[in-house]
């Protein structure tokens, strides 16, 4: 009996394991970092401003995604409902993912433009001030407290350790690039269009002074799904069928 | 004891253990003055507090004395601080379940603006990884360090090592508490510990595979006992998936933040790689240990089959790291990768029955032990709800089912006849088991293992059953259409029509809470030995038994 061999041997019972789970992981996990296709090319996806990277930091920090997916299935329904369904490369700079699980409340993969700054500041305020049904939390902190972006350089640097394409300028003018976007009377909002073309530049929470958290948030939210040209992205070509 | 006459003069943990304490605490010392981030000197603060109680205990426990632990047959001290441990987070993780089940009932009663750390984002994890991780990973070392030895017939390996193990996790637990109250978190579900904390759990748990395999090879008895296979693939594969799936690039060291070292769509399926067998390795693999051992000793009888064991044991483990695809059907994952996830998570139904059915035949002849023994009972409960929802699951990975399943309530729903039927039950049991036969007192009362049992099995009725309701129903309205053509409802509408089942199933985890309070108090009672002459029999047969 080979087991009695294995059950008498504490490494060899160890050694055995290993094997046995090594073997799964590797044959789904490992293809996905080199089969061509597993993302697919789209024009369009550009790395996170330092701004909306800011806002995605408390979207992460708070949980967001605990209620809210952000991953729009190939299904009827939820095509009709939310939009196009989620590609890949329209994660492909999301470290971490943040697909979800669970739709306690709706998919957020497409809300960009779909609600004016003033209601996302109003709704995550005092979410049942604008949806009575909401079972949200409120969150009216986050416009009373300044965003701490002092390290926004080494957090675009962390980033691009992990893959993420920041150039050097991007890198060296982060701070700036968050402040003019935020302000679009600022003299630097040219150099932050040619960094980061077609981003959406304005004041997130017209009306209040100085860039809050909930401006970072609500700039996140605003570019959420926009990025891709759907008119131009075909999906029944044989290279965007996976 | 002969072994403990002929342990050397020299062992490496009365300096490993030390040396831990100490360099944690220069770590924090250095955080706390150094970092500009106002979370990670709160972190640090937290780490230093709980080194310097762990410092302080180690010194009045072994320097210059023999501590109590060491003059027992078995290492058994660190199991019963395990023991305590275990019902102290089982208490806190399912109170903070049924504090955020109430969040979305009433909201505008348990939710407070000015309170940031009371939100649901932020306490939702508090009580997953409270549940899961404080709960069951307590409950986990505490058996597993029971089981090792006796089959072993050896003392824990590595002395003060097996404290090291205890105490460093709990330091882990709390570190990740505080932290998602904080808002320190890494946003993937079951792994959000920071990258601190998670280099600290990574150097616990090697401790504990160093204790454990020690252990194994240290035993006198020639063959290693199934319930230590379970046990030894949970430690193992969990020790791989934690530091696979928790691979990121710190902001600096001086902060908390850290970005994943894999993006979008890699990092969703090495994530669900991990969540799922998180499920697979944690919550059954190690949880299937104790089966292995309390179920048979409890019934006084051997284990049904020792091939169905073998055959459990090398397929679950095989099948189970498969499966995690299917969390992500329909999604952006490639198409192969999906399919491939179902059809493993399809064939799990086998092995997962396996097990069930090795279990639950173990009490042939002894089935009238149901009638008088409600411990037994207890554990043979939690396998039928092992078995339920192990078919549950797979149903829920066909395609077309996760179709309607997928983001409802359907999924909490599930995971709670796992988690409170099958985990939590197969604990309680295990608890019930424990206490009396570490402290050699008979358990204070039957008959409020009974209540206990009662109680929270409604609880769980309640529980699973609104969630199913309120899942399927939330999927069907998802998805409605109406005469035009148009979908029927808005989604704040779905929204609306869950708010009935949410209360039940906030009162169902009430009662299931209700009935862990019963068992604290119980076992308390015991360890103080205020049972009456003549309770809990079958308590002292097993001791004897011993």
């Amino acid at each position: 009996m080979i087991h009695s061999w294995l059950e008498r041997n504490s490494i060899l019972l160890l050694v055995g394991i290993i094997c046995v789970i090594a073997i799964g992981g590797a044959v789904e996990i490992a293809p996905l970092f080199w089969v061509n296709g597993t993302v697919e090319k789209v024009s369009g996806t550009r790395p996170y401003t330092p701004l909306e990277l800011e806002g995605r930091n408390i979207y992460v920090r708070e949980g967001c995604y605990l209620c809210h997916s952000q991953m729009i299935r190939t299904l009827r329904d939820e095509v009709e409902r939310y939009g196009h369904y989620s590609l890949a490369a329209e994660s492909m700079y999301d470290h971490p993912f943040q697909w979800g699980s669970e739709r306690t409340g709706p998919d957020l993969a497409r809300v960009g433009g779909k609600y004016s700054d003033q209601w996302h500041e109003d709704h995550l305020t005092d979410p049942r001030s604008v949806v009575p049904e909401s079972i949200m939390p409120p969150y009216p902190k986050l416009f009373s407290t300044p965003l701490d972006y002092r390290d926004i350089q080494a957090i675009l640097k962390a980033n691009r350790a992990v893959g993420v394409p920041y150039s050097d300028q991007q890198i060296a003018h982060a701070k700036d690039d968050l402040q003019a976007q935020a302000d679009p009377n600022s003299d630097g909002v040219d150099a932050f269009e040619k960094r980061y073309p077609k981003a959406q530049s304005r004041d997130f929470t017209e009306g209040k002074t100085g860039i809050s958290e909930g401006t970072a948030l609500i700039a996140y939210l605003q570019m959420l799904g926009t990025l891709v040209d759907f008119k131009s992205y075909q999906a029944d070509t044989p290279e965007n069928r996976r | 004891m002969q072994a403990q006459a002929t342990e050397p003069s020299w062992r490496f943990d009365h300096y490993v253990v030390p040396l831990t304490i100490v360099l944690g605490l220069i770590a924090a010392l250095i955080e706390a003055a150094r970092s500009p981030d106002p979370r990670m000197v709160l972190q640090a603060w937290t780490f230093g507090a709980a080194m310097a109680a762990f410092g302080i205990w180690y010194m009045r426990t072994y320097v210059g004395r023999t501590p109590h632990d060491e003059k027992t047959a078995y290492a058994d001290d660190v199991i019963k601080a395990g023991v305590w441990a275990s019902v102290f987070w089982g208490v806190a993780g399912m109170l903070v379940g049924v504090i955020i089940a109430l969040q979305l009932c009433f909201p505008n009663l348990f939710y407070f603006p000015d309170l940031p750390w009371t939100n649901f984002g932020r306490m939702r994890p508090l009580h997953t990884s409270g549940v899961i991780f404080a709960f069951g990973g307590n409950v986990l070392i505490a058996t597993s360090f029971y089981v090792v030895q006796r089959t072993c017939r050896a003392r824990l390996f590595g002395g003060s090592l097996s404290w090291l193990v205890l105490w460093g996790y709990n330091i882990f637990i709390l570190m990740a508490g505080t932290g998602y109250l904080e808002g320190i978190t890494q946003s993937r579900e079951y792994a959000e510990p920071e990258w601190y904390a998670d280099i600290w759990l990574t150097l616990v748990w090697v401790c504990y595979l160093v204790t454990f395999l020690g252990t194994l090879w240290k035993r006198k008895e020639p063959h290693i006992y199934v319930a230590n296979w379970f046990y030894l693939s949970f430690i193992v594969t969990i020790a791989v998936l934690h530091i696979v799936n928790n691979l990121a690039m710190p902001v600096s060291l001086l902060e908390t933040k850290s970005y994943s070292l894999f993006s979008g769509v890699q990092d969703a399926l090495t994530q669900w790689w991990y969540g799922h067998n998180a499920v697979g390795f944690f919550l059954t693999a190690g949880f299937l240990g104790i089966v292995y051992y309390f179920i048979p000793k409890r019934a006084e009888r051997p284990v049904y089959s020792y091939r169905l064991s073998i055959i459990h044991f090398w397929s679950l483990i095989f099948i189970y790291i498969w499966a995690g695809p299917h969390h992500l059907l329909y999604t952006a994952l490639p198409e192969w990768a999906q399919t491939l996830g179902m059809t493993f998570s399809v064939m799990l139904w086998m092995p997962s029955w396996g097990g069930m059915i090795n279990g639950l035949m173990t009490l042939s002849g002894a089935w009238d032990k149901l009638r008088t023994d409600p411990v037994l009972r207890m554990m043979v409960v939690s396998l039928a709800f092992y078995g339920m929802s192990t078919f549950e699951g797979p149903v829920m990975s066909v395609k077309a089912v996760n179709a309607l399943s997928h983001y409802t309530n359907w999924t909490i729903g599930h995971v709670h006849s796992g988690a409170l039927g099958w985990v939590g039950y197969v604990s309680f049991g295990a608890l019930y088991c424990l206490v009396p036969w570490l402290w050699k007192k008979k358990l204070y009362s039957n008959a409020l293992v009974e209540w206990h049992f009662w109680i929270s099995t409604i609880g769980i009725v309640l529980y699973i059953t609104s969630m199913w309701v309120a899942g399927i129903m939330q999927g069907l309205m998802w998805r409605a259409y109406n005469d035009s053509g148009f979908l029927e409802y808005a989604f704040s509408e779905v929204v609306l029509a869950m708010h009935p089942y949410y209360i039940i199933r906030a009162l169902g985890g009430l009662l299931y809470l209700i009935g862990t309070l019963l068992m604290a108090f119980n076992l308390w009672k015991t360890v103080r030995g205020d049972a009456p002459a003549g309770a809990a029999a079958p308590a002292i047969a097993m001791e004897a038994a011993q």
